[in-house]
């Protein structure tokens, strides 16, 4: 067995498992890769490996049926799986055009501004968002000073004072959104026994994130001949089962933007979910901003390590191994 | 002559027999880059898990805000966190390539390293299980308590045994509590597991593609591995930063951002996509020690193919047949795969069915085409 790999040349006596292989593999491909020193190994490796150009026609049927047969299994599969979801009662939620959908694409900060208000002045009555600090605001859709006034609009209950008294004082930038119930028990109870979730992360907590927010909010009507609903809840063909303990919250003109927006139900829609999307995911433009820098450093990267891969490698893959059969 | 430091030292020879002049097959694809790759996700997993593990509370009523907490007021914690969960994906995408590498090539006859792979992979099931737990979201909670009883299933202990596991009458304080602690030490005995798969691996050296003695051609592993292996890890690291960065949560289940309520059963509870397909096979079976018997053999029917491996090559390049049996058993792993993450309704349970007893099929048949195919050629 000899073998030249660029400048050095060495032979192995002994084994030709390699070349016993090769007769076997060119039964079946009817190649000619032992046949002799002289032939070009590289013609016959180029044919063997190379492509559809060059694949015997039966191989090509193969492959095209096997293709056929699994794009239509795939196919099959997908239309399975929407025949059956169809049959859900509640609907599915649209995908809006989002502006932070964008690979790179930031949150709308004055659309966080916005909703937050939305927040305050409709959701927050019934609804918690626990994780969300009055500082969270700062830099991202209000000054220091004004976050540090939406804080001060707030009763915050603290305590035990010198005397052992709880109390109560106005927010500071470290308090947390105040929840509107003392407890759960409190909130069921003034919620004909159901819990308004807490809207910390409530995009994330649903399927759909915020277009099912946006939907939900703007999706109430009358149910369907043949649907009836409870006292107390109301119907909403995006909420699983259909019937939902909240009211319709959000009308045209409910409040004043103080930007001047027109409050449209559906713009206040808009806003809050933006709001929520912020909230459930504080760190969305950085992270974007991150992943471009990654992006660009990795692929730098990625260049000059595939580079150095190559070179190292070149002499080992321009080798020609020529088989040599025994005198 | 005077032998090189790496070479005689006693420590660092170690590092050179593995790393630098260790011989390998020259002609080995891609697909063996996914060893090193695990190794870079058990780094990587370890890194940031310690970090997380600093900031993480693992109490029922603190540990959701505390991942909360670590995502939102932790410096970078959204990305550790993301990553950390990310990379499990990782580790497992480059698991099961790895594993089916394996399958394809023949690498299972170096019997006692793919034995002790199919060991790391029960513990890295295992850890991944444990760590999904710890959230407390509520398909922590459920799955933790879907999982778990499981082992009710078995005969006379079963009740016993999940109590034992629990630390107590239902997943609780005491449950959190202990899988916090086998979450964090599983990867270091994985990580010494590790070291003793190498350590048979390199006793026969690395198979090749061919099947063929790997022996007949050999490169040093530095500089054309080392180089080859970066070029790897550059690549899976900028994937993974690219899904914790741009989609961090798309692998991920909404009803683990809901706070962990044994109160509420989610409508539908599903484990991580990476376990799906043993779920699938779990729900195929309508018995529940049944079910459980296939869920394990699932996984460990691999254990099976250094044994059933009766053909006169190694690997199945020289097998069209057994080549199409394996990209078959690898669509009915997808197909389980997206049954395991639907409702258990029709279709999809005789589809579940159908691909439950396509899958184990696929281990008799091709041992049985493997032979056949043989004859032929003789």
């Amino acid at each position: 067995m000899h073998y030249t790999r660029g400048h050095i040349t060495f032979s192995r006596p002994g084994t030709c498992i390699i070349a016993k292989m090769a007769a076997v593999a060119c039964r079946g491909v009817r190649t000619v890769l032992g046949k002799s020193a002289g032939t070009s190994i590289l013609t016959h490796q180029s044919a063997k490996f190379s492509t559809l150009r060059e694949m015997a026609t039966a191989r090509k049927a193969v492959l095209a049926a096997m293709g056929v047969v699994g794009g239509g299994a795939a196919g099959l599969a997908y239309a399975l799986n929407q025949s059956v979801k169809a049959s859900d009662l509640e609907l599915h939620t649209v995908k809006f055009p989002w502006s932070h959908d964008g690979v790179f694409s930031s949150l709308d900060h004055a659309s966080i501004r916005r909703g937050y208000e939305v927040y305050k002045n409709v959701c927050a009555a019934c609804h918690s968002m626990k994780y969300i600090a009055f500082r969270n605001l700062v830099g991202v859709s209000h000054t220091e000073a004004e976050a540090k006034d939406e804080a001060m609009g707030v009763q915050i209950d603290d305590g035990p004072d010198d005397e052992g008294m709880m109390f109560k004082r106005p927010g500071k930038l470290s308090d947390y959104f105040p929840n509107p119930y003392p407890n759960d028990e409190a909130a069921r109870a003034a919620n004909n026994g159901a819990l308004p979730p807490d809207l910390s992360y409530i995009t994330s907590a649903r399927h759909g994130g915020e277009n099912y927010i946006f939907s939900l909010l703007t999706g109430y009507c009358d149910p369907p001949a043949g649907v009836t609903v409870r006292e107390g809840l109301y119907y909403n063909p995006y909420f699983v089962g259909g019937a939902i303990g909240m009211a319709q919250a959000l009308y045209n003109e409910v409040m004043e933007y103080s930007d001047g927006t027109p409050a449209t139900a559906s713009q206040m829609a808009k806003d809050v979910s933006v709001f929520l999307k912020w909230a459930a995911e504080p760190e969305h433009d950085d992270r974007k901003r991150m992943a471009l820098k990654a992006i660009m450093m990795f692929s730098m990267l990625f260049t000059i390590t595939y580079y150095i891969k190559r070179h190292k490698w070149a002499v080992l893959k321009s080798r020609k191994i020529a088989y040599k059969p025994p005198q | 002559m005077t032998m090189p430091l790496r070479k005689v030292h006693p420590l660092f020879k170690i590092v050179n027999n593995s790393l630098i002049d260790m011989p390998l097959p020259s002609n080995i694809s891609t697909f063996w880059n996914f060893g090193s790759l695990l190794g870079l996700c058990l780094i990587i997993q370890i890194a940031t898990g310690l970090f997380l593990a600093m900031h993480y509370t693992a109490h029922i009523d603190l540990a959701f805000s505390s991942v909360a907490h670590i995502c939102r007021d932790v410096n970078y914690g959204w990305l550790l966190r993301t990553m950390h969960a990310n990379g499990a994906s990782f580790f497992f995408i480059c698991l099961y390539i790895h594993i089916g590498r394996g399958i394809y090539y023949g690498s299972y006859m170096t019997f006692h390293a793919w034995m002790v792979g199919v060991v790391i992979l029960f513990m890295v099931m295992a850890t991944a299980f444990l760590g999904y737990v710890l959230p407390w979201g509520q398909m922590s909670f459920w799955g933790a308590t879907v999982i778990t009883n499981l082992f009710s299933a078995i005969p006379y202990i079963g009740t016993d045994l999940v109590q034992w596991i629990w630390g107590g009458f239902s997943v609780d304080n005491a449950t959190l509590t202990r899988f916090f602690t086998f979450h964090f030490v599983l990867p270091f005995i994985i990580a010494a597991m590790t070291i003793i798969h190498i350590f048979f691996l390199h006793q026969s050296g690395a198979n090749n593609p061919l099947g063929v003695s790997s022996q007949l051609d050999k490169v040093p592993f530095h500089p054309y591995f080392t180089f080859k292996d970066i070029v790897g890890f550059i690549v899976m690291f900028t994937l993974l930063l690219i899904l914790s960065l741009l989609n961090p949560y798309l692998l991920g289940d909404p009803d683990n951002f809901i706070s962990a309520n044994p109160l509420v059963t989610p409508a539908h509870i599903q484990p991580e996509w990476y376990f799906l397909f043993a779920y699938a096979i779990l729900r195929s079976i309508p018995n529940k020690l049944g079910g459980v018997i296939a869920l394990v053999a699932s996984v460990a029917i691999i254990m099976i193919l250094p044994f059933t491996h009766t053909s006169n090559f190694r690997s199945l390049t020289f097998y069209p047949l057994n080549q199409i049996m394996f990209w078959v058993l690898v669509s009915v792993l997808i197909l389980l795969t997206w049954i395991g993450a639907r409702p258990v309704e029709e279709p999809y349970v005789i589809t579940g069915q159908i691909l439950t007893i396509t899958y184990f099929s696929l281990f008799i048949i091709n041992p049985l085409l493997l032979m056949s195919w043989d004859k032929m050629l003789k």
